[in-house]
């Protein structure tokens, strides 16, 4: 804490001055409470029951009341409380099922007054009426909850939760005869305490154990109650039945909740276990906490405002022993670090953006987008005009902005997804088949890049020369060429990084400017090629101010293959199946030592590195003899990045499954991850469902691969009853029928099962098809118009 | 269009077949028998040896077990014989089968064939080599390397890594740390995740409690299991496959048997008359009862007498430290740990929350189960109707608790001296510590006019309870290094 503020607040008479301060405790807390006139407060737990005064810098230990050689387990506290109406009085509930009240007035060392034996189980709570001196009530885990009058001996009334343990009791603070009592089933009860044979009402407020509850200070009909299910509910209880207003959802399950005094809508809470953090939340604002204390290093087990009408001085005791006196002034706000404006893309291009309606409207003289033609939808909240404490803006606008129907088309994208092929034929082919899919839909420079990757890492003697032609030359602005080198430089056999960045380095002298009719660049070392017969040069130039050419779509030209029909191939394996990635080394080397035939056919490859400008110039000839594929891999790799870094996704994780174990190495396991999870996300966004599942499963990621293995549970009715099946198999617990019976030939479906999600009907996959060529009813004949989508 | 392929387990068993329908015969193996090919048979009488079969497989059982029978097959491929002696508490068997189906089959952390391979180490702690050899064959069709199966020494570090916390809660939970939890989480190659660990955690729990169930029921091998069959035909003289003969209460000692009931049903009542009286008992007392209890429980130690099984060694080569095993930790001499106090480290409060967090299905599964067996009754005792048993249920709970060292401030252990008879006693102790060591002579000696579906019942509470335990001491460790 940077600055401890200083707060003074007067409060008719006393004043409360402090600051943000703590105490160690010899033990772990389970418990505190504070005297009514906000300057004590007890603090009780399995090994410490003491009273500290509240100092204006310090807490002081005024008492300790736990004392003795061997003290007993009615010590050992589960919850204390102190009388909010007599400054001497407190009771505390003790894990073995005692109740004891204490009088602080005695002169005795032993301040112990009554002791109550009643319970069979540990008491989780124990509460004092706000008007009424002598009436405490507990609530214990053995289901009963007992009401005792403190000049008695022995409780005047026991109310039976039917044997559900009960967390906590809490009498309403403005119905004299009512309390709120929650069960550890979820339930919350409403008791009246003459009616000790009956609840009032009781309803189910959450799942699993309701650990706590609140009644609101001012507002009768308020309960707030936290439950294990990690939520904070808000109950009006006004109505004949109990209605949620408001709910919180916290990280954890909620330990305590205590509504903040003179705030309408304010409410503390701290969980039970892995969350150390108090937060204070606006019941209205679920979604983030409004304050936050986070100064206890363990699970904090009770908060108490310090004065009944005071907001801003909260106590705390935790299980790391230490007590905290925490201002709010000083509590750390979430929403100052949450950012409240929202931007998002959709997939064809058209941009949303969210933010506080104040910073929109102040900027209200911008100059409108070209392609914002819808009107901007605002998203108003009225706000409270009484609400008195910090002011909350809550009003937000959305503005969607639509791109150019032209530019934004992503019609190629989904093209190439479903066009390309990925695996199962050999690398040269797949790259020829890739470049020409690339070529129809005019991207010609990926389809350069296909039909270099291809050359580079297969035997170029079967190439076919037409895939050769392709140049740039349509680009029509001229492209700087600011680094070129030939690496018939380089000496033969050297292969490695460090010698290719010094080449750079050394032929950096040549800058050639390159017109759009130029088809070959020759440096002077360059001569050898000239003998070539086929002229066949590659470069490749970034041609970053012509996007337009570059991505647009070939409308007139429709597609040269038409889809059939065919069944989509299976993405995941029925089994899980081991793969083996068989290590790429062997098949590299024999690459290498492959002896090459057409030593005089000679290419040129250039290939642009991402950061500049810059044309590699491999002579063909020096390759076949000398270079290994390795030798490209950091270029290869440099071009994925480049295609990665132009958000051309697709291109890069396509190319890393061709290329496999050639190129994996070179490229570090995140990086591939991401591409891969961006790529698989783009297709799920265009449902390209089939195509992101094979993706997937040729990705030879492993974080990627496990992907298809997670959430393959399928929620399927029974096709008799309709209702769902809950257990396993065929058979129907409810009909006692087995379920996937085929509609057509009434057989077991066993393996491809395909059924309509309205009537839960369906069979064997090629029957369903064959029927629905001739009608369009369910074949069981239920009426039913079957719609598979 | 939803296209599925439902996958069907062809591997069915016959054994599980026949089982599940004790009146047929299989038509085909009669034809086979003909063809001169050798049929193994079945070795012991139905799925356990302390239980005569007659009392596990009724004819025309009632439809809950049925179900859950039919459930169990269609996703496994057969019913194995924990499943069938679980079948006389259907409504424990549906929760327990679920938990362990999500445990083994569904979505989680860890890959399938490593669940099944701590599955087997967790077993082999205890030498329960009907579990180790079950885990086996699922671990191969999981699609496991065969390698791993030769020992320890030949799974992955990270596997073996696990080998120290399952060796501790195998026997002395209260022995795990922080620390122990850290060094399997610190980062390095062979890590673990936390969300890992967790389900590792929970899967090792679950068959150590499981593996004192098979023995504390004498589960017999399945069919298909070394053991389980032969080859030669029944001799007639055999009978002690057939439980069933020597099992019943002679005449001579059924009076005792008989008085036995009687002073249980008495002390009961006693107690709890007692209870609303009995205010004398000072607090240092209730302190030293349950000191008493633990201590004890040294004194309870099954005899040793029991010679020394020797050990497949395809279940020992999963073991490193064979001779750790439970001891008591009160022994003189020693410095002890501090109890476990319940109310500070509860299921419902502070378990249930740290692990729906990691691991959430199973959260909610655990905490039904533990739930259900611990509030399962019938309301019988022997041959009472009517009878309110939860104190006897809370007792055997509770005194489990007491023997790894959790005590419940709220509880009076001289209970369970009121209760719990020397015999029973010896018999909880030894099930859940030293499972391997359980006879079928301690099975029929405690409460022997109890029926079975009651001594099974009293198993699921050492099951659950044991599992708990472990589980409250593997879970206190995680939260402390969290914080």
């Amino acid at each position: 804490m940077e600055k401890m503020a200083r707060v003074t607040t007067a409060l008719g008479g006393n004043t409360i001055t402090g600051r943000t301060m703590f105490c160690h405790l010899d033990a772990p807390a389970n418990a505190i409470s504070v005297c009514r006139d906000a300057a004590q407060v007890v603090v009780a737990g399995r090994n410490i029951f003491k009273i500290y005064s509240i100092e204006e810098d310090q807490f002081l230990e005024k008492l300790n009341l736990r004392f003795g050689r061997k003290p007993s387990l009615n010590f050992s506290c589960a919850d204390v409380v102190w009388h909010q109406m007599d400054e001497n009085l407190l009771a505390t509930a003790a894990t073995n099922g005692v109740v004891v009240t204490w009088n602080l007035g005695k002169p005795s060392r032993n301040k112990q007054d009554q002791l109550f034996t009643e319970h069979k189980r540990t008491v989780n709570k124990v509460c004092f009426h706000p008007t009424e001196v002598y009436m405490l009530l507990s609530g214990s885990q053995d289901g009963y909850m007992k009401c005792f009058d403190l000049r008695k001996k022995d409780s005047v009334s026991t109310f039976s939760g039917q044997s559900e343990s009960v967390r906590d009791v809490q009498f309403s603070i403005r119905d004299y005869f009512t309390f709120a009592a929650t069960f550890e089933n979820g339930n919350v009860q409403l008791w009246d305490i003459r009616r000790p044979d009956r609840y009032e009402r009781m309803f189910t407020a959450h799942n699993g154990p309701v650990f706590c509850c609140d009644w609101h200070p001012e507002d009768r009909g308020w309960l707030a109650t936290g439950g294990r299910d990690k939520m904070v509910k808000v109950w009006d209880m006004n109505t004949n039945r109990a209605k949620e207003i408001y709910c919180v959802q916290t990280i954890a399950s909620v330990a305590r909740v205590k509504w903040r005094p003179e705030c309408k809508h304010h409410i503390a809470t701290c969980s039970m276990m892995v969350d150390h953090n108090i937060y204070v939340w606006d019941v209205r604002r679920p979604y983030i906490p409004s304050a936050m204390f986070e100064e206890h290093k363990d699970v904090t087990t009770g908060i108490v405002w310090r004065h009944l009408h005071d907001p801003y001085f909260l106590l705390s005791g935790s299980k790391d022993s230490t007590l905290y006196q925490h201002i709010f002034k000083d509590a750390s706000q979430p929403i100052d670090r949450a950012n409240p404006e929202g931007l998002c893309y959709s997939l064809f291009g058209d941009l949303a953006f969210a933010a506080k309606e104040s910073l929109i409207s102040s900027d209200s003289n911008r100059k409108p987008y070209i392609g914002d033609r819808r009107h901007p939808i605002f998203f108003k909240r009225k706000l409270d005009p009484t609400e008195q404490f910090e002011y909350i803006s809550s009003s937000s606008a959305l503005s969607v902005f639509e791109t150019d129907i032209e530019s934004g088309s992503m019609d190629w994208f989904v093209r190439t997804a479903k066009q390309y092929a990925l695996a199962g034929r050999p690398l040269a082919e797949l790259c020829d088949h890739n470049a020409k899919v690339a070529k129809e839909l005019d991207r010609n420079q990926v389809a350069q890049t296909w039909t270099m990757i291809r050359i580079i890492y297969s035997s170029p003697g079967t190439m076919p020369s037409t895939n050769l032609n392709h140049s740039m030359g349509k680009s029509s602005s001229n492209l700087p060429l600011m680094n070129s080198f030939n690496l018939k430089d380089i000496a033969p056999g050297i292969g490695n990084e460090s010698r290719l960045e010094r080449n750079k380095g050394e032929n950096r002298v040549e800058n050639i400017l390159m017109d759009s009719s130029s088809s070959l660049i020759n440096n002077d070392e360059n001569e050898e090629t000239e003998g070539s017969d086929v002229p066949a040069d590659y470069f490749l130039g970034d041609v970053e101010g012509d996007e337009d050419e570059l991505y647009m779509m070939d409308h007139e030209n429709p597609h040269a293959e038409e889809q059939e029909y065919i069944l989509p191939q299976e993405a995941f394996p029925l089994r899980h199946e081991i793969v083996d990635n068989p290590s790429a080394l062997d098949h590299l080397q024999d690459k290498a030592d492959s002896p090459h035939v057409s030593g005089n056919e000679a290419e040129t490859v250039s290939l642009t590195p991402v950061e500049s400008f810059s044309l590699i110039s491999i002579s063909h000839s020096l390759y076949d003899n000398r270079l290994p594929p390795d030798f490209f891999n950091p270029i290869v790799r440099d071009m994925l990045l480049f295609y990665a870094e132009q958000g051309d996704v697709q291109m890069a994780a396509s190319v890393l499954i061709v290329l496999g174990d050639r190129i994996r190495r070179e490229i570090d396991e995140q990086t591939q991850e991401h591409w891969y999870t961006s790529y698989v996300d783009l297709l799920q966004r265009f449902q390209l469902w089939n195509i992101s599942n094979e993706v997937i499963k040729l990705s030879t990621c492993r974080t990627i691969n496990c992907l298809n293995q997670a959430s393959t549970t399928l929620h399927i009715n029974c096709s008799n009853c309709k209702r769902p099946m809950s257990n396993k198999g065929w058979i129907c617990d409810r009909c006692r029928q087995c379920a996937s019976m085929c509609a057509v030939c009434h057989h077991v479906v066993k393996g491809l099962f395909v059924w309509c999600q309205g009537c839960s009907h369906g069979g064997h996959l090629q029957h369903i098809m064959k029927w629905l060529e001739t009608s369009s009813h369910c074949p069981t004949g239920c009426g039913h118009l079957c719609e598979y989508t | 269009m939803i296209v599925a392929g439902s996958d069907c387990r062809s591997s069915c068993s016959c054994a599980g077949l026949k089982d599940y329908f004790p009146g047929e015969n299989c038509g085909t193996l009669r034809n086979n028998e003909d063809r001169g090919i050798k049929i193994p048979r079945q070795l012991g009488r139905g799925p356990s040896s302390f239980i005569p079969v007659e009392e596990i497989l009724k004819e025309g059982a009632e439809s809950a077990p049925r179900r859950l029978f039919i459930e169990a097959f269609v996703s496994t491929g057969r019913v194995d014989n924990i499943i069938i002696v679980l079948g006389l508490h259907p409504e424990y068997l549906s929760c327990f089968w679920k938990t362990q189906y999500l445990l083994l089959r569904m979505d989680g952390p860890l890959p399938y064939h490593k669940r099944h391979y701590i599955a087997i180490m967790a077993a082999a702690r205890h030498q329960c080599s009907y579990l180790v050899g079950f885990h086996m064959g699922e671990f191969l069709q999981a699609g496991g390397d065969p390698e791993w199966l030769q020992g320890l020494h030949c799974a992955p570090q990270k596997l073996r890594n696990l080998n120290e916390i399952n060796k501790i809660l195998a026997h002395r939970p209260w022995l795990i740390t922080k620390e122990h939890i850290e060094a399997l989480l610190k980062t390095g190659e062979n890590s673990w995740s936390l969300a890992e660990l967790i389900q590792a955690l929970v899967l090792l729990t679950h068959y150590h409690s499981l593996a004192s169930f098979v023995f504390g029921c004498g589960v017999n091998p399945e069919i298909d299991q070394e053991g389980g069959h032969a080859f030669w035909p029944p001799s007639p003289r055999s009978c002690d496959s057939s439980p069933a003969s020597d099992d019943g209460v002679n005449s001579s000692n059924g009076k005792d048997a008989m008085q036995e009931v009687e002073v249980l049903m008495e002390r009961m009542k006693l107690l709890q008359e007692c209870q609303l009286e009995e205010e004398g008992v000072t607090q240092e007392e209730m302190e030293t009862r349950f000191e008493l209890e633990k201590t004890e429980s040294l004194l309870v130690a099954p005899s040793v007498d029991i010679a020394e099984h020797t050990l497949p060694p395809n279940v020992l080569c999963f073991v490193e430290d064979p001779e750790f095993s439970y001891k008591d930790f009160m022994r003189r001499g020693e410095q002890a740990p501090p109890t476990f106090r319940a109310q500070d480290y509860t299921w419902e409060d502070h378990g249930y929350s740290l692990i729906n967090r990691l691991y959430p299905d199973v959260g909610q599964l655990l905490d039904k189960k533990f739930q259900v067996v611990y509030n399962l009754t019938y309301n019988t005792i022997a041959m009472h109707h009517g009878v309110d048993t939860s104190m006897l249920r809370r007792a055997i709970w509770n005194y489990v608790h007491c023997v790894f060292g959790i005590r419940y401030d709220d509880y009076d252990y001289g209970e369970v001296n009121q209760l719990l008879e020397l015999s029973l006693k010896i018999y909880i102790k030894t099930v859940d510590c030293y499972p391997e060591r359980a006879t079928k002579r301690m099975y029929t000696r405690f409460w022997r006019h109890f029926k079975h579906s009651e001594k099974v019942h009293i198993n699921l509470l050492l099951l659950e309870a044991r599992m708990q335990a472990a589980l409250l001491y593997a879970l206190r460790a995680i939260t402390r290094y969290m914080t």
